[in-house]
């Protein structure tokens, strides 16, 4: 017994560890095709230069990205059979299903056109080339949908049922989009346009800051801010919707994520807790800083609506109660921090324009961007630690428990992968910051020929050679 | 409804078969070239190999998560129990593939390349060995319990296992110097012309080892082997395999581009089907059938119009990216440095 606990809990810690950092790459790369995909529908469209620039810029950082988001799947997708075999064996019915259609719609359309789109350049019409560019962001993008209807169905399974502890599947489309499904789809989507967006801005921050390719940098910088108008606030208003669902289907993780231990009586509001020290032996908070009516406003929207504690949840069906209570926090405080910081940028560039002359007065401003760069990353993470911390201790919320889902395995076993893991995924990503580094500080390439298809006359749009703005960029 | 869901398991074990196919020649042509690699002599021909996969190893190795995919939704059990069994050789697998993908990653932004050199080299070998070591571990058997697996995480390693290893390695090294004839002129051309050769000669002791030896270890194989009439159709699958390694030979010494990858996939495709005839009906062999591991007809249905219907136009697009990039590798196309 104490030998399978003990695999149990690697097992869970590999997990963790394997997807807290896979998830790194995938973000940015859902977020940054598109992005290029963008930039080069501009390339397309008006043939001007900087945009091609652009493209090839960002796609160097999107190669290396996107590489390393690959390698670091695949162990993910082995570990539901390797570590998690009883899960994989009783859920393969939904979601070994979903998982495959992931693989072959979306993977392979990547990959397809992934070739084409970074190496294609003088060997394809610009139009096939837009087309495949766009294929790469449409892939991406429906990755995201897949997995995250699947981990969705997990938080919120429906559509199916349990015959001699096997699944059937009753309806395919009641499982794919469960309650969960809409905003966490949506709140990830859109987590990885934010995220990216904030990256981008940041670092053309920098450069502006720094005197380096200033026209190449105001481009993409004016361009992120332009759009984080929209995202920055959208986030919220899906953060919220989420939040509503998790009320409404996990009552258990609603009140984990928010330290709420007593059910509200009839007639009176729960309190919001904006900060505690959970104690879970006691059942309550050692101490807290609430907000009348809070919580039954933001949950139930009303003054008095009522929100289960966590008392009423028996001990054995209670999520750990500070890793979501503060995970929840620094998402909800970066959520903020960012629209702030768009509200901030919005103000300063509605009274005069986004120029070069105007954004070298804004010093604070472009400073206050180059720190936010990370943050959408950690808002990402503390987002995905609420919400699978708090769905413990189902794997499958309400279906089957997590210690039932593991693999029984030598523990020594499990310590061998997991040591194996941490050493090679700490590798990853140490190399990869220190390429990204390099990338970035090398710049962009301002002199290489453009793209002359071998076959292929340029497009009547204008996506050939032909260009107004021959000036060189940026050199200062 | 058990007619159904037969039919129905025998699809997805056909696709199944295609898929691995597809995976093995594909992947391993890539996995070929990157042990072929150790043996570069310099830095630009190691430049050249890796620009030859740059534009596809990706979409290659997606093959296999699709494999993955395609085993967990459609016989979840075959997929817990197996991954189970192998949890250590794919662990070596995965180190592997790691490596080879921060090889391609990394080394094109390194100054010094020789460490992205090595992972991408001896990536590739630990991949291979890796497939090997499972292969041979399947062909010889999974002890179940009720609907667990019931062996130990070390039943893999055996010395029949280790002889398939060794066929695997040849095997993917004849594919990746049989990929490089095609994509590359001159010295590195003459040079894989060679290997091709020497990989060959070797595959062909260890196919033939195997195909001796796993009869006698395993009684499953040699019931339906050596059974009238069933022997003489099966023999003409070792008889096609031989021919394509004559033809693969000729090929060779005639210095035909693209013939001799041509017959290495011949040879491939007459073991593959071979190993396919061998096993049925069983998923896992001797414990577990196709019809107890597949998933209900529902599921199957399904996933048959999602991915099924989708394997021809997956291999639509990916036949169109090998013909965008036809022709000789150029130094500067794959991972292109500073542009
Ligand atoms: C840029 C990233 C980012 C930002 C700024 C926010 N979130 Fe978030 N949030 C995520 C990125 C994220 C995420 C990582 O993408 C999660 C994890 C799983 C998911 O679906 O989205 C998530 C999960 C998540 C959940 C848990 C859902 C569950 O457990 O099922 C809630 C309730 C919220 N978010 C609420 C908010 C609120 C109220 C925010 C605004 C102030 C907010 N998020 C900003
Ligand atoms: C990429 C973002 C994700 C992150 C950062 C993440 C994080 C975590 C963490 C921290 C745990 C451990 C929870 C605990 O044991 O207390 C966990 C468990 C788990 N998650 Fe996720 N997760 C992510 C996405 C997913 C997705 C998309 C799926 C399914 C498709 C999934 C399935 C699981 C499973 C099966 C476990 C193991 C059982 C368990 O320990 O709960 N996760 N994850
Ligand atoms: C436990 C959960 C997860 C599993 C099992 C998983 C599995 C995988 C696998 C196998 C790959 C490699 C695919 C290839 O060969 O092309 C991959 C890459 C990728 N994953 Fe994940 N993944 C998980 C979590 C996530 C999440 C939460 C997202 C985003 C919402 C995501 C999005 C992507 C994307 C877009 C790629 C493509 C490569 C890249 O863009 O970097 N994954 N994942």
């Amino acid at each position: 017994m104490d030998f399978f606990l003990d695999s149990l809990l690697l097992s869970r810690l590999q997990f963790a560890l394997t997807t807290i950092i896979h998830i790194i790459w995938p973000v940015l790369s859902i977020g940054l095709s598109l992005f290029l995909l963008i930039i080069e529908i501009f390339w397309f469209k008006t043939g001007r230069e900087v945009y091609y620039r652009q493209a090839r810029f960002w796609s160097r950082l999107f190669l290396l990205n996107f590489g390393i988001g690959v390698v670091t799947g695949i162990p993910l997708e082995f570990q539901f059979g390797t570590n998690w075999a009883p899960f994989s064996i009783q859920n393969g019915d939904f979601f070994g299903n979903i998982l495959g259609f992931e693989a072959a719609m979306a993977f392979m359309l990547e990959a397809g056109f992934l070739g084409i789109m970074l190496f294609g350049w003088d060997r394809v019409a610009p139009g096939v080339h837009l087309f495949s560019t766009a294929m790469v962001a449409f892939g991406a993008s429906l990755s995201a949908f897949w997995i995250m209807a699947a981990n969705a169905w997990m938080q919120t399974p429906d559509g199916v049922h349990l015959e001699h502890g096997r699944l059937v599947v009753d309806s395919y489309s009641a499982a794919i989009f469960n309650p969960s499904a809409f905003t966490s789809i949506t709140h990830m989507w859109v987590a990885s346009v934010e995220t990216t967006l904030f990256l981008i801005g940041g670092i053309s921050a920098w450069h502006l800051l720094k005197n380096r390719c200033r026209e190449f940098y105001l481009i993409s910088f004016r361009l992120a801010l332009l759009s984080v108008i929209v995202i920055a606030p959208l986030q919220i208003v899906l953060g919220d919707l989420s939040g509503a669902v998790v009320a409404r289907h996990q009552p258990a993780k609603l009140a984990a994520m928010e330290a709420h231990w007593q059910t509200n009586l009839p007639g009176q509001g729960a309190p919001w807790v904006a900060l505690a020290w959970p104690d879970p032996e006691k059942q309550a908070n050692t101490w807290a800083i609430e907000i009348p009516y809070g919580l039954s406003l933001l949950t139930t929207r009303s003054l008095t609506g009522k929100v289960t504690g966590l008392r009423d949840i028996p001990r054995e069906n209670q999520p750990p109660v500070a890793l979501p209570f503060y995970a929840f926090r620094v998402m909800i405080i970066i959520g903020f921090l960012l629209a702030f910081l768009m509200l901030w940028s919005a103000w300063v560039f509605i009274r005069k324009p986004l120029t070069l002359a105007h954004i070298d007065r804004q010093r604070h401003l472009l400073w206050a961007w180059v720190g936010s760069a990370p943050l959408g990353y950690i808002a990402v993470e503390s987002g995905w630690i609420t919400r699978e911390v708090g769905r413990q201790p189902w794997v499958v919320y309400g279906m089957m428990r997590t210690e039932d889902a593991a693999t029984s395995l030598p523990a020594g076993v499990v310590m061998t992968s997991l040591a194996g893991y941490t050493l090679i995924y700490g590798l990853l990503l140490f190399g990869y910051l220190f390429f990204v580094r390099r990338i970035i500080r090398q710049g962009p390439d301002l002199t290489s020929p453009l793209p002359a298809p071998e076959q292929h006359s340029p497009s009547p749009a204008g996506a050939g050679p032909a260009l107004e703005d021959r000036q060189p960029l940026g050199g200062d | 409804m058990q007619d159904l869901q037969m039919f129905l398991a025998n699809i997805w074990y056909f696709l199944l078969g295609l898929v691995l196919v597809l995976y093995v020649v594909l992947d391993g042509f890539d996995l070929g070239v990157g042990m072929l690699s150790l043996f570069a002599r310099d830095e630009r021909s190691r430049g050249i190999m890796m620009a030859s996969l740059g534009y596809i190893w990706d979409a290659n190795e997606t093959w296999l998560v699709i494999l993955g995919g395609m085993l967990f939704g459609a016989f979840p059990l075959a997929y817990g129990v197996m991954l189970q069994a192998f949890y250590l050789p794919l662990l070596l697998m995965i180190f592997g593939l790691i490596f080879r993908g921060m090889a391609f990653g990394f080394r094109e932004n390194a100054d010094n390349k020789r460490p992205w050199n090595v992972a991408f080299g001896l990536g590739s070998l630990l991949s291979t060995l890796a497939q090997g070591l499972i292969l041979g571990g399947f062909i010889s058997g999974i002890p179940m319990h009720g609907r667990s697996y019931a062996g130990h995480v070390w039943d893999w390693l055996t010395p029949f296992s280790l002889l398939v290893a060794a066929g695997a390695v040849f095997g993917y090294a004849l594919l990746g110097a049989a990929y490089l004839i095609i994509k590359t002129e001159g010295e590195i051309q003459k040079l894989n012309y060679r290997y091709a050769k020497i990989a060959a000669s070797l595959m062909l002791l260890a196919a033939a080892g195997i195909s001796i030896w796993t009869p006698l270890r395993h009684a499953y194989v040699a019931e339906r082997w050596f059974v009238w009439p069933n022997f003489f159709y099966i023999a003409l699958l070792p008889a096609g395999a031989f021919c394509s390694f004559l033809m693969l030979m000729r090929s060779l010494q005639k210095r035909q581009e693209r013939a001799p990858f041509f017959w290495s996939l011949g040879i491939f495709l007459f073991s593959f089907t071979g190993l396919a005839v061998s096993l049925y009906p069983y998923i896992i062999p001797t414990t577990v059938t196709l019809g107890e591991a597949a998933a209900s007809p529902k599921t199957l249905v399904f996933m048959l119009t999602g991915i099924g219907m989708l394997i021809p136009l997956m291999l639509g697009y990916n036949a169109y990216q090998y013909a965008v990039f036809r022709g000789k590798v150029r130094e500067e196309q794959g991972y292109p440095s500073g542009s």
